[in-house]
């Protein structure tokens, strides 16, 4: 195998598993397949302190595969974690979670719970708000957005805004943006943070063979970059073997629509061939 | 300190415009077979408070509902439960739409006798905004802003649990109580079923008393019904239904609600209904869920 084959969610995923590097001791919660099989992938290499569920009720001393179990397989449990005590822990600030919003606005603030229309009637009724107010208010969150588009990268405000983000009008009496806490903005496209000036949503590096401008033309608002803007790594032959044991039904490889591959530029190569 | 009820005598304690609340969490150990014998019932205008699946989905498309409670409402598997999504697009019921963390909040409030509970939950988010109801507070103690989650206070509690005796004694072997110990505590009347009722000799055995998450007090009523939250899971009992969650939102872009109802729901008892999906044989075999 070279470094280079490797899919578009595999490069995401391991992007994603930065997000928890150095967070310690700290409840790692992964939405969806790909952000769970990143937690995972950090818990396993660079931050074995992280803490994670079996998605259900219990603390694992080990991340579960996150493909290809049965019910009646076992698990390490280190202690029982029903949902009313996940808020215990949510409300503690220990926890970094990474979650896959369907509007992010300019200020970080996202929605999962209704699109379009009025909000007595809207267009599209969701999730609904779920957890998000309260995660977003007391720790760490990172944003996964599996196709970067000016849909989900809004104009203005979410239609509905289901988290705190770095919107001075609707900041709390009594606090400062800083309480705010938005880690890593992992696309289809680039990594990004809020660190750009007054929490400005940021480009940290681009996937090969993306530019600023193909990012910035799928955003609705104006992107900051780092100076030395980079492209996001490659995985390791160790991460790719551990991401495999982690998900050995191959999973990883449903999510994104056509399973890209991580360097668009090798595709480039064959079609030129 | 006999409790058990028929599920017909049991739900003939809610009445029109109460405010019930339903434990269980999505597609997840719902009190199903109390909720069908609610549709069964002339009441209307409830206002219901869930962590929502097909309960709360039903309870809309049937005309049950004034107004949703929520923090969500999802079958998991099927991330957007097709009824409440008609209901909210059609603007046919009012919500009021907070945090999965402010409702436990409001739930304990009511269980303590408390008009709120401080929380930062919710600040700087439309849900102040969309909840002119809910109010802020000034702590004592520091200069911030607290949202004042306000008490939940149940007219009515609809659960199912694993196994409970004739004097309310609820046992819940499921990996997972959620938070149906607030919703018991925040009632004025508790309405238990359970899939199977045992003799009160049974918790004096080994540890089963430790999965008894509420007090016999706290249970006005007790229906044994095996099965009773088909279709969704009583892990470890059975799964959710996923064939029958399938029907059943596939209806919601078809025939629509009549005809779920005509076929498993209106003129049938729960005998009818379960022989219809298989019979209690086959709930028990429904595999459980991976995750």
């Amino acid at each position: 195998m070279t470094q280079q084959d490797y899919s578009l969610a595999e490069l995401m995923t391991v992007a994603a598993a930065e997000a928890f590097r150095g967070n310690g001791e700290v409840l790692a919660t992964g939405i969806g397949l790909l952000p769970r099989l990143a937690a995972s992938l950090a818990m396993k290499t660079f931050t074995p302190e992280l803490m994670m569920t079996d998605s259900q009720s219990w603390l694992l001393s080990e991340p579960n595969n996150v493909s290809g179990r049965a019910a009646s397989d076992q698990q390490a449990q280190e202690s029982w974690m029903g949902f009313s005590r996940i808020f215990d822990n949510v409300w503690s600030g220990k926890r970094h979670a990474m979650v896959g919003p369907t509007q992010i606005d300019a200020y970080g603030q996202t929605n999962i719970s209704a699109l379009g229309g009025e909000y007595t009637k809207p267009k599209i009724q969701m999730l609904g708000v779920r957890g998000f107010p309260g995660n977003s208010i007391c720790h760490a969150n990172s944003f996964f957005v599996p196709n970067h588009s000016r849909r989900v990268f809004v104009p203005g405000e979410c239609d509905v805004v289901c988290s705190i983000g770095y919107n001075p009008q609707r900041l709390p009496r009594g606090y400062s943006l800083d309480d705010i806490d938005i880690r890593l903005v992992i696309s289809n496209l680039c990594v990004m943070d809020w660190g750009g000036a007054n929490h400005q949503l940021r480009v940290v590096s681009l996937h090969p063979g993306v530019s600023f401008d193909e990012v910035q033309d799928n955003t609705s608002f104006d992107l900051a970059q780092v100076d030395n803007l980079t492209t996001t790594p490659a995985p390791t032959a160790e991460q790719m073997a551990i991401m495999a044991t982690l998900d050995p039904a191959n999973s990883r490889a449903k999510q994104l629509k056509d399973n890209p591959v991580g360097d668009r530029r090798r595709l480039e190569e064959s079609n030129n061939v | 300190m006999d409790k058990v009820r028929s599920a017909r005598e049991a739900v003939s304690a809610i009445t029109d415009g109460m405010t019930i609340g339903i434990g269980g969490w999505g597609p997840r150990r719902k009190p199903m077979a109390l909720i069908r014998e609610l549709l069964r019932s002339p009441v209307k205008d409830l206002t219901v408070v869930a962590y929502g699946g097909a309960d709360v989905g039903l309870l809309c498309a049937a005309g049950k509902v004034k107004r949703v409670i929520f923090a969500f409402v999802s079958l998991d598997f099927i991330p957007l439960e097709p009824y409440f999504r008609k209901a909210r697009e059609s603007g046919a019921i009012e919500v009021s739409e907070i945090d999965e963390g402010m409702m436990l909040l409001g739930l304990r409030a009511a269980a303590w006798g408390v008009p709120y509970i401080p929380t930062k939950i919710g600040l700087g988010t439309d849900v102040v905004r969309l909840n002119p109801q809910i109010k802020m507070v000034d702590s004592p103690y520091d200069d911030k802003e607290w949202l004042a989650m306000p008490a939940l206070k149940l007219d009515v509690a609809l659960i199912h649990v694993s196994r409970a005796d004739q004097r309310g004694v609820c046992q819940i072997d499921s990996p997972d109580v959620y938070m149906d110990d607030w919703f018991a505590r925040a009632a004025e009347t508790t309405i238990v079923s359970c899939d199977e009722l045992v003799d009160s000799a049974h918790f004096h055995q080994g540890d089963n008393a430790r999965s008894v998450f509420w007090e016999r007090n706290v249970t006005q009523m007790v229906v044994p019904i095996a099965g009773g939250a088909h279709p969704s899971s009583c892990d470890p009992l059975y799964g959710f239904d996923m064939g029958h969650f399938k029907e059943y939102a596939a209806s919601a872009s078809g025939d629509g609600i009549g005809a779920y109802l005509e076929k498993y729901v209106s003129a049938k008892d729960e005998q009818t209904y379960q022989s219809l999906v298989g019979g209690i044989d086959a709930i028990r075999a429904l595999p459980l869920p991976v995750y």
